[in-house]
C-alpha cells in the first residue's frame, strides 16, 4: 500500500506538470470567481505530491464548487448534493491506495450534507476535504448559507437571515477531525502549502478555504484577503510560534482568563513570552478549538493556517487490519465450507 | 400407563411467550431437530413491536410457528395443531390460530389473577369453559422447573429462565425428537457459563421425562422424513441466504464485497451476518444513515468493488436519489429491499409487499432498473446472486426484493456446489486505445467499468446528463432523449438473459395465478391443492419483475383469467394490466400477515366457479 509520507522514489512516477492535471473541459465559473484560483493551485501542487495521476480521485457534491472534478484530468465523480463524503468513504475503503479528495461548498457540506460531514470527520478515513466557503449558495443564485452571518439579506431573506451560522473549523474539531486548517483563495502560496500539508496528513484532512463569490457575495472575505486590511485582520498560525500579527508584527494574542485578547507588543508591557504559542500537534483539542472561536469575536484577527494536525489510526487501515486478523484466526474464507457450515444432512 | 405412538403426516406448533422468554430459541431448536430428522420444515417467527413490553402484556408476546412434514411443504401452515402458551397474554393473542381439538399446553403457574388482568381476561379461560373445544394440557411449568433445578445453585430468576427448555423437552417427547442437537447447541451457546449448560440440559431432560411419566400426555407422534431431492441440506433463514448469496457473488466474481447499511428491521440481520465474514475480505460499513450507506456502496462500485446496500422501505426511500445517481452513472450496485408493512414507519415487525411501485417508480426522471424478487427463504441465495450478476454484466443498479416473512422464515436448503454457480465475468479495461467512458457493449449496452488506478483511463462521471459515448456533461436536447432511451433499452435487454417462464400445471386453461415474492408458498400450495381436486388452474411465480419475461404475455394469453394475489392493494396487477392490457383480477391482503393457503384457495374457487 502507498504511504503518503514516504519519500517518492525518483523515477518511479513520471514527472508531471500542471497541464497533466488539466482536463479538456471548458471551465464554467463566473469570471473572477475565487474557484479559479483554488483550481489553479490544486493543479499546480498535485505534480509535486509524488503519486501517479491515475491514483487521484476527486469527488464532489453539488454547487458551483462541486464542478471542480470536471476540470481535473484525474478520476472524478460529481455526485449528489451533500453526499460526496459518503461516496468518497466508499472509494477509500474499497481501495485504500487511492488519493481521495472531496470538493464541497458551505451549503453542500454543512446544510444538506452536515450529517455526513461530521461523521466523515470522526471516522478519520485518509481523505482530504476542501470546503469552498463563500458564505452563500452560488449555484442556486444567491440564497444565504449555513455560514452566512446572521442578518444577511439575500433573495430568500429580504429582511435578513435569522439563523446563526456554523463555524466550520469548530464543527470539524468538535467532530474529532485530526487535521483542520484554513486558507484563502487569494493567497496562492499559502493555499498550495496547506493543500500539500492536508495531503501529507494521514487521516481526514479538513481545509476551509475562504472563497470569493463575486456575483452573489462579493468581498465577503476581503478584510482577510486584500493587501490593505489582511495583515491587521488575520493571524497566520505557525507551529511553535507565538500568535503575532499586524502590518509591523506589532500585535499579539494573549489569554485573558478564558478569552483571547489583542495586545500591543510596542508599549513594553507585552512581549512574545506573554502570547499564546501555537501547538498544532497537541492531542488535546482545547487550544485548536479556542483558536477556532476567534472569528466569532469582533475585533480579533481570523486565524489562518493549521489549527490541528494529529495522527490517529485511519478507518480503512483498521478495516484492513480486521480482515487480516480474521484471515489469521479463521483462515482465508472458503466459500464451499461457508455454504456447508452449520448443521447439515444428506439425502441419498 | 401404556402410551400410544401415532404416525401423522405433519404438524404445526406455535410457541408463544413474553418476548425474551425464549420462544424464538426453542422454536429454532425444534426446527433444527425436525430438519435433521428429515422433515420438510417451514417457520414463521412473529416478533412483538416492543422489545420488552411489560411482562405478561399483549404487546409483548413473541411467537414462533413451525410446521414440519413428511411431504414437501411451502408454508409454515395456516392453523396450528399445538399451541404452547406460557402465559394468558400468549394464549389470548394466539388462540385463534389453534385448530379445533388442537392441543393447548399452558403454564398454569402464570395464570394468577394479575396475569389474567394484564391479558384482559375478566375470568380465567382455563376455568370458565372458553377452551372446551381444545385438548388443554395444564402444566405447572414454573414449579416443575424450579423443582428440577433446585440443586443447581442458581438463583430463582436464573432457574425461571430455563422454563422454555422444560417446555421444549415436552414437545420433543410429543414428536419423538432426539434432543442431542439441543444439548450441543447449549454447549456452544453457554461455552463460558457451564452452569447454564447444566441447568438448561436438566430442564430439557426433566420436561421430556415428565411427559413420558404423566398421564396428561397419552400419545406421541411420529412424522416420517420427507422425500427430498438427493444432496446435502441445511436449514436456512432468508436473510442468512441473502448474506451467503452476496458472499458467493463476491467470491465467484473475484470482487471485494462492500456492504453499506444502517440498522432497520427486517434488514439488519443481513448486516450482522456479513459482518462476520471479514476473512472473506467482506467490508461491512454501518453508516450514519441510509443515504451514507448507499453512498459508500456506490463509491465502492466506482472503485471496482461489488457495492451492495440493504434496507427496508423507509430506508430505501432515503436512498432513492443516490440510486438514481448510480443509474445515470451506470455503475453496478445491488440494493436489497427487505420489505415490511408501510406506509411510513408502518408496522416494522410485520410483512408486506407494498414497495413494488416504489422500486419501479420512486425516483425522479426516467429511471428504469432491473428488479428481481426472492420467493422463499432459500431462494434468497440464488436471487441475490442473480442480482449481482445482472448488475455487473449490465453496469446498472439492480433491486433485490425480499420481505420480512421470507427474510426471517427458514426452510431446508439444498446446498449448491460452488462450481455449479453461474460465472460472473468482470472486465476492467486497461487499454487506453479508443477508450470512451460511455462507449457501450453492443449486446448488453453496458459501458466500460474503468476504475481509478488504471493509467490513462482517467475520466469524470456524475449525475448531470451525459453526452453519448464521451460521457461529458451535455444539455443537448436530442442527446438527452437518446440517452433516456439507451438507458431504458439497456434494462430491457436484461430480458434476453432470463429463462423462459415456468408454468406449474397445464400451459393453458381457465385460470392462471400469477404471483411474485414471498407469497410463493401459500399460492403454490393452494394451486397444488386445487389441481389435485381437478381445477383448471396453473401457477406462474415471477422472479424477474423488471424487465418481465419476454414470453409472459403469450403465457397469459392461454388462460381465460389471470389472478394476481398480493400483500398490497394491487401493485403487480397495475403493472400487468398496463403492460399487457390483460384484465387481471386480484386477491389482496394488507394486514401485515402472509396469505393463508385457504384464502388463496377460496379466491381460486370463486374464479373457477365464475362467481366473479
Ligand atoms: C437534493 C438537492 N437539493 C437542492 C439542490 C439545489 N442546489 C444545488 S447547489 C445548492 C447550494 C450550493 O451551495 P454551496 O454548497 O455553498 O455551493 P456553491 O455553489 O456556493 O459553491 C443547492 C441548494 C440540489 N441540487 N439537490
Ligand atoms: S456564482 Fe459565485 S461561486 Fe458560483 S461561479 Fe459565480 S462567482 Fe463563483
Ligand atoms: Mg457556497
Amino acid at each position: 500500500m502507498r504511504t503518503k509520507t514516504s519519500i517518492p522514489i525518483p523515477g518511479a512516477v513520471p514527472t508531471l506538470t500542471r497541464k497533466d492535471f488539466t482536463s479538456d473541459q471548458d471551465v464554467r465559473w463566473c469570471p473572477g470567481c475565487g474557484d479559479y484560483s483554488i483550481l489553479a493551485q490544486t493543479q499546480r501542487i498535485l505534480p509535486d505530491l509524488g503519486i501517479p495521476k491515475e491514483d487521484f480521485v476527486f469527488i464532489s457534491g453539488i454547487g458551483c464548487s462541486s464542478r471542480f472534478p470536471y476540470y481535473m484530468n484525474t478520476y472524478g465523480f460529481h455526485t449528489i448534493h451533500g453526499r460526496a463524503p459518503t461516496i468518497a468513504a466508499g472509494v477509500k475503503t474499497a481501495n485504500p491506495d487511492l488519493s481521495v479528495w472531496v470538493i464541497t461548498g458551505d451549503g453542500d457540506a454543512l446544510s444538506i450534507g452536515g450529517n455526513h460531514f461530521i461523521h466523515l470527520m470522526r471516522r478519520n478515513l485518509d481523505i482530504n476535504v476542501l470546503l469552498f466557503n463563500n458564505r452563500i449558495y452560488g449555484l442556486t443564485k444567491g440564497q444565504y448559507s449555513p455560514t452566512s452571518e446572521q442578518g444577511k439579506k439575500t433573495y430568500s431573506t429580504p429582511m435578513g437571515s435569522i439563523d446563526n451560522p456554523f463555524n466550520p473549523i469548530s464543527l470539524a474539531l468538535a467532530s474529532g477531525a485530526t487535521f483542520v486548517a484554513r486558507s484563502l483563495d487569494r493567497d496562492p502560496e499559502h493555499l498550495r502549502n496547506i493543500i500539500k500539508a492536508a495531503f501529507e496528513h494521514q487521516g481526514t484532512s479538513f481545509v476551509e478555504i475562504y472563497q470569493n463569490c463575486n456575483v452573489y457575495n462579493d468581498g465577503a472575505f476581503f478584510m482577510y484577503t486584500e493587501k490593505a486590511t489582511k495583515a491587521e485582520n488575520t493571524v497566520f498560525l505557525e507551529h511553535g510560534e507565538p500568535l503575532v500579527f499586524g502590518k509591523d508584527n506589532d500585535k499579539g494574542i494573549c489569554l485573558n482568563g478564558f478569552k483571547p485578547e489583542v495586545v500591543s507588543l510596542t508599549g513594553g508591557t507585552y512581549s512574545n513570552e506573554n502570547l499564546i504559542t501555537h501547538d498544532q500537534f497537541a492531542e488535546d483539542r482545547t487550544l485548536a478549538y479556542f483558536l477556532s472561536r476567534m472569528t466569532e469575536v469582533p475585533g480579533l484577527p481570523h486565524p489562518i493556517g493549521i489549527f490541528r494536525s494529529v495522527e490517529h489510526p485511519c478507518y480503512e487501515g483498521m478495516m484492513t487490519e480486521q480482515i487480516n486478523t480474521a484471515k489469521e484466526q479463521m483462515g482465508e474464507g472458503d466459500l464451499e465450507a461457508l455454504l456447508n457450515a452449520g448443521d447439515t444432512w444428506v439425502v441419498e | 400407563m401404556k402410551k400410544q405412538r401415532q404416525p401423522i403426516k405433519e404438524a404445526t406448533i406455535l410457541f408463544a411467550s413474553d418476548s425474551g422468554d425464549g420462544s424464538q430459541t426453542i422454536g429454532t431448536q425444534m426446527t433444527e431437530a425436525s430438519a435433521i430428522a428429515g422433515n420438510d420444515v417451514a417457520t414463521l417467527p412473529d416478533y412483538p413491536a416492543e422489545i420488552r413490553a411489560p411482562a405478561g402484556s399483549l404487546a409483548g408476546i413473541s411467537g414462533f410457528q413451525l410446521r414440519f412434514s413428511s411431504s414437501t411443504i411451502h408454508t409454515p401452515g395456516d392453523i396450528c395443531d399445538v399451541l404452547v402458551a406460557m402465559n394468558p397474554a400468549a394464549l389470548r393473542v394466539n388462540i385463534d390460530k389453534l385448530k379445533p381439538n388442537g392441543i393447548l399446553i399452558v403454564n398454569i403457574d402464570n395464570f394468577a389473577p394479575r396475569n389474567l388482568r394484564l391479558a384482559g381476561y375478566s375470568s380465567n379461560p382455563l376455568e370458565d369453559g372458553a377452551l372446551t373445544q381444545f385438548q388443554v394440557i395444564p402444566v405447572e411449568l414454573t414449579r416443575l422447573t424450579r423443582e428440577a433445578l433446585k440443586d443447581t445453585g442458581l438463583t430463582q430468576r436464573e432457574i425461571d429462565r430455563c422454563k422454555n427448555f422444560y417446555a421444549l423437552g415436552m414437545v420433543c417427547w410429543m414428536y419423538n425428537r432426539p434432543m442431542d442437537y439441543a444439548f450441543q447447541w447449549l454447549k456452544e451457546k453457554f461455552a463460558t457459563k457451564p452452569q447454564y449448560i447444566e441447568a438448561n440440559t436438566l430442564a430439557l431432560k426433566a420436561g421430556n421425562i415428565y411427559s413420558e411419566a404423566t398421564e396428561q400426555f397419552a400419545t406421541s407422534y411420529e412424522v416420517k422424513p420427507a422425500k427430498f431431492a438427493p444432496g446435502k441440506y441445511r436449514n436456512i433463514e432468508g436473510n442468512m441466504a441473502t448474506a451467503l448469496g452476496l458472499v458467493a457473488a463476491s467470491q465467484k466474481s473475484g470482487l471485494q464485497l462492500v456492504y453499506g447499511s444502517y440498522p432497520i428491521t427486517p434488514a439488519s440481520t443481513i448486516l450482522h451476518e456479513l459482518a462476520r465474514y471479514r476473512n472473506f475480505g467482506v467490508k461491512t460499513m454501518q453508516m450514519e444513515d441510509e443515504i451514507a450507506a448507499v453512498g459508500v456502496a456506490i463509491g465502492a462500485a466506482f472503485s471496482g468493488a461489488l457495492g451492495v446496500t440493504g434496507s427496508s422501505g423507509p430506508g430505501i426511500a432515503l436512498k432513492a436519489e443516490a440510486i438514481n445517481l448510480a443509474m445515470i452513472a451506470e455503475l453496478p450496485l445491488v440494493v436489497c429491499n427487505i420489505q415490511r408493512a408501510g406506509p411510513s414507519t408502518g408496522m416494522p415487525t410485520k410483512t408486506e409487499q407494498a414497495d413494488l411501485l416504489q422500486m419501479f417508480y420512486g425516483r425522479n426522471g426516467e429511471s428504469p432498473l432491473p428488479i428481481i424478487a426472492a420467493s422463499r427463504p432459500s431462494d434468497c441465495f440464488e436471487t441475490v446472486y442473480e442480482a449481482c450478476r445482472i448488475a455487473i454484466k449490465y453496469m446498472t443498479p439492480v433491486i433485490f426484493m425480499s420481505d420480512l416473512y421470507i427474510g426471517f422464515g427458514a426452510e431446508p436448503w439444498l446446498i449448491p456446489k460452488v462450481s455449479d454457480l453461474p460465472t460472473i465475468d468482470v472486465d476492467f479495461p486497461t487499454d487506453t486505445n479508443g477508450f470512451e467512458p460511455y462507449l457501450r457493449d453492443k449486446t448488453t449496452l453496458a459501458r466500460p467499468w474503468a476504475i481509478p488506478g488504471t493509467p490513462g483511463l482517467e475520466h469524470r462521471i456524475g449525475g448531470l446528463e451525459k453526452a453519448d459515448i464521451s460521457g461529458n456533461v451535455s444539455y443537448d436536447p436530442d442527446n438527452h432523449e437518446n440517452m433516456v432511451h439507451l438507458r431504458a433499452e439497456k434494462v430491457a435487454r436484461v430480458a434476453n438473459d432470463i429463462p423462459p417462464t415456468e408454468i406449474f400445471g397445464e400451459s393453458n386453461g381457465e385460470l392462471l395465478v400469477l404471483s411474485w415474492g414471498g407469497t410463493y408458498g401459500a399460492v403454490r400450495t393452494a394451486v397444488e391443492n386445487k389441481q389435485t381436486e381437478g381445477g383448471s388452474v396453473s401457477h406462474v411465480h415471477l422472479r424477474y419483475l423488471n424487465p418481465l419475461p419476454k414470453d409472459l404475455g403469450e403465457v397469459m394469453n392461454h388462460f381465460n383469467r389471470v389472478l394476481i394475489p398480493e400483500l398490497n392493494i394491487g401493485q403487480l396487477r397495475l403493472l400487468i394490466r398496463s403492460e399487457y392490457l390483460v384484465d387481471a383480477v386480484g386477491l389482496n391482503k394488507i394486514q401485515g400477515q402472509p396469505f393463508h393457503i385457504f384464502e388463496v384457495e377460496s379466491r381460486i374457487d370463486e374464479l373457477l366457479r365464475g362467481d366473479v
